[in-house]
């Protein structure tokens, strides 16, 4: 095979293996929006948050340790002791259900019934709330969270493809893993929604609020749950993203990616999310490999995403997946 | 007891449609207007022009500009920094280029340019409503910050990628680069300022201003009792760009000087804008200025308070900001999804039958 053919295919690879981690953002939005209307902007502060809360917990850091210092004149910065990480992911899913609670006790709970364009712009509050909180809980200096996740090459792949075609494939070993855990996520949120009681009450609130609140659901509860889910689903991508590159600020830019990711797929399909995920990812490698770079000075990466999904949006203004937009007067 | 309209009678029409039908606002426009001009130059000097007077008239500029798209023709844009990078070397080109020319004209120019773009980018909202379109903005935030960025054509292929304002004057006074007095940049803004806002207020009570709030009250009934979604949107993403345009020139040519692309004009600074008409209130020119002043004087007050009076370390106060301002956004939205102008409004309803309100 010629070389470009084997590069073109390699970056495929890797573009694919990038698309899962947008889907994996791209997930907790849908959620959020099918079962309450509101465009979670937060998403993404969300993943840094709960990567972060990982981090701390696990280094048994003080929160909050540098405020206190500055107040008080003290000099705490760590209890220590170190969390094992499957004891800390817990307390970190403890602290997004909580987290959850108190987004709808203290700000959805009174702006029910607000346009969606206030709901939104809510979130972006609440996305600069929550950065500013978890800066200040565990300073801002870049992290890298070891959870026990295998990196670098995956010798396995590399080997085959060099006996087979000469040349050695590089996939990360992180990425195989992450796409396999956002497939058992996914596997698992649908069967979660088709098969128990809360997941039913969930897809009936996102089919109808009024009717669903009419049989005994509890629109609350709805709520927190599927914020909760979110939370989850931020802390599986923040932590696939932390390992990746550090927990620091631009994890939460790149989950704006998850955006034109949401406008391919439609808001309210999650098969969508993970297509437009896909897609976005493999679509940005490729466009950065074979156009970007030669022609165009590189750093396309930047931008791509969003003019696939404008363009896209001329021609399909509901998303690959998304439900047909009527409009009535 | 002064704020009535009592005894103030309309004998004309220009009268009974003036922008301040009540004697009492109309005096206290002119004296805003009076201590702006003829008193402030005077006592200025260079840190309260460059750290409160100067980022709040230009991001006024941005936040009117900004107010007519989202406020007045419902179209979110999360663009702004894009637009104000378009408007910043649309004027680094012509300063460069054509030397001898006023910078009034530059910055006029640039605001032009911005339009034409906004125009460009403007299109897609033909058929992208809402969210979506939302994002699509985000299209030409990132790829115009790119495009800064890569072609060197733009920053005169200088070797660090910034652009730097070259001396520039206009009527012999020197409005660019590091020898400019504080007054003269601050007379400077303040005219575009002002003429923004005249400017933005008589569009939107117009024609021109009705159509673009029937688009956003319900594109499709707009359409079908006549306005035609096509101009009223392309004039909206216009207009808007072009002060959006204005503010970016200024902001470059005569607040900051050197400005590196990615730093000055990233989505951060789209959000600013947009938190500004949020808090200040959708839909309002008072609320551009209302908003703009909050946003500029919260920080500096933040400092004064936390790092200069209580001695706290600066990226506290940083991150202390952030908490705040997102704070404050969701407060503002839940106690009043208005925004200070109706707040404003409000107190001035109370004031009008005040001391005897039954």
């Amino acid at each position: 095979m010629p070389e470009q053919l084997l590069w073109s295919a390699e970056v495929f690879l890797n573009g694919l293996m990038a698309g899962v981690l947008y889907a994996l953002v791209a997930l907790g939005f849908v959620l959020i929006y099918k079962a309450s209307g509101i465009f979670n902007f937060a998403q993404g502060v969300m993943a840094l948050f709960a990567a972060m809360t990982l981090y701390g917990i696990m280094n048994g850091l003080v929160p909050f340790a540098h405020l206190i210092n500055a107040v008080f004149g003290t000099e705490i910065h760590y209890f220590g002791w170190n969390v094992p990480a499957l004891a800390a992911i817990l307390l970190t899913v403890g602290v997004m259900i909580g987290f959850s609670y108190l987004v709808q006790r203290f700000i959805f709970r009174y702006l029910v019934g607000q346009e969606p364009i206030i709901l939104f712009m809510a979130t972006i509050g609440l996305a600069y709330f929550l950065e500013g909180v978890g800066d200040l809980m565990w300073g801002s200096d870049i992290k890298t969270l070891e959870v026990g996740l295998p990196q670098g090459i995956n010798e396995t792949i590399d080997q085959v493809t060099f006996d087979a075609f000469g040349y050695g494939f590089f996939i990360d070993n992180l990425d195989i893993v992450a796409s396999c855990v956002a497939a058992v996520l996914v596997m698992a949120l649908v069967i979660f929604a088709q098969y128990t009681k809360q997941g039913r009450a969930m897809r009936a609130v996102a089919d109808d609020h009024q009717a669903a609140l009419s049989v005994g659901v509890s629109l609350n509860f709805i709520w927190i749950l599927v914020w909760s889910l979110a939370g989850f689903v931020a802390l599986v991508a923040g932590i696939m993203w932390g390992a990746k590159s550090g927990v620091q600020f631009s994890l939460s830019l790149i989950a704006l990616k998850a955006l034109p990711v949401l406008m391919l797929g439609g808001f309210t399909s999650i098969p969508g999310a993970i297509v437009g995920g896909l897609i976005i990812g493999v679509g940005e490698k490729l466009f950065e490999f074979l156009i970007g770079q030669p022609y165009l000075g590189g750093a396309t990466e930047n931008w791509f995403a969003y003019m696939l999904a404008l363009i896209f949006l001329l021609f399909r203004p509901q998303g690959l997946f998304g439900e047909k937009i009527i409009e009535r007067v | 007891m002064l704020y009535r309209e009592a005894g103030d009678f309309s004998t004309t029409y220009p009268q009974d449609s003036q922008t301040f039908p009540i004697r009492f606002d109309r005096y206290r426009y002119y004296a805003v207007l009076f201590i702006a001009i003829c008193v402030i130059p005077f006592v200025i000097n260079d840190y309260w022009v460059n750290s409160i007077f100067m980022p709040f008239l230009i991001y006024s500029i941005a936040a009117i500009g900004l107010n007519i798209l989202v406020g007045y023709c419902g179209q979110v844009s999360l663009g702004t920094g894009g637009f104000m990078a378009v408007g910043a070397y649309a004027c680094y080109k012509l300063m460069t280029s054509f030397p001898e020319v006023s910078m009034f004209i530059h910055v006029i120019l640039a605001g032009g340019i911005t339009a034409a773009v906004g125009v460009l980018f403007g299109l897609p909202s033909l058929r992208i409503k809402g969210f979506y379109l939302a994002v699509a903005t985000l299209a030409a935030q990132f790829f115009l910050v790119w495009m800064f960025n890569k072609v060197s054509w733009f920053y005169n292929y200088s070797a660090s990628g910034q652009i730097n304002a070259p001396e520039r004057d206009t009527f012999g006074i020197l409005i660019t680069g590091p020898n400019t007095e504080a007054w003269a940049t601050y007379l400077f803004c303040l005219i575009f300022t002002i003429a923004s806002a005249v400017i933005a207020r008589n569009l939107t009570r117009g024609a021109m201003g009705r159509q673009w709030m029937a688009i956003r009250d319900m594109d499709i009934a707009a359409e079908i009792i006549g306005v035609n979604p096509l101009k009223a949107k392309l004039t909206a993403f216009a207009v808007s760009s072009f002060f959006v345009g204005v503010s970016g020139a200024l902001f470059f040519a005569v607040y900051l000087g050197a400005v590196e692309v990615g730093e000055v004009f990233g989505i951060t600074k789209s959000f600013l804008v947009l938190f500004m008409i949020i808090i200040g209130g959708l839909g309002s020119i008072f609320g551009c200025f209302a908003g703009a002043a909050f946003l500029v004087l919260l920080p500096v007050a933040l400092k004064v308070v936390g790092a200069d009076m209580l001695g706290w370390p600066t990226d506290i106060v940083a991150h202390l900001n952030l908490v705040i301002v997102g704070g404050l956004i969701v407060i503002f939205l839940i106690a009043e999804p208005h925004g200070l102008a109706q707040l404003w409004r409000v107190t001035k309803e109370k004031l009008r039958l005040w001391p005897f309100p039954h």
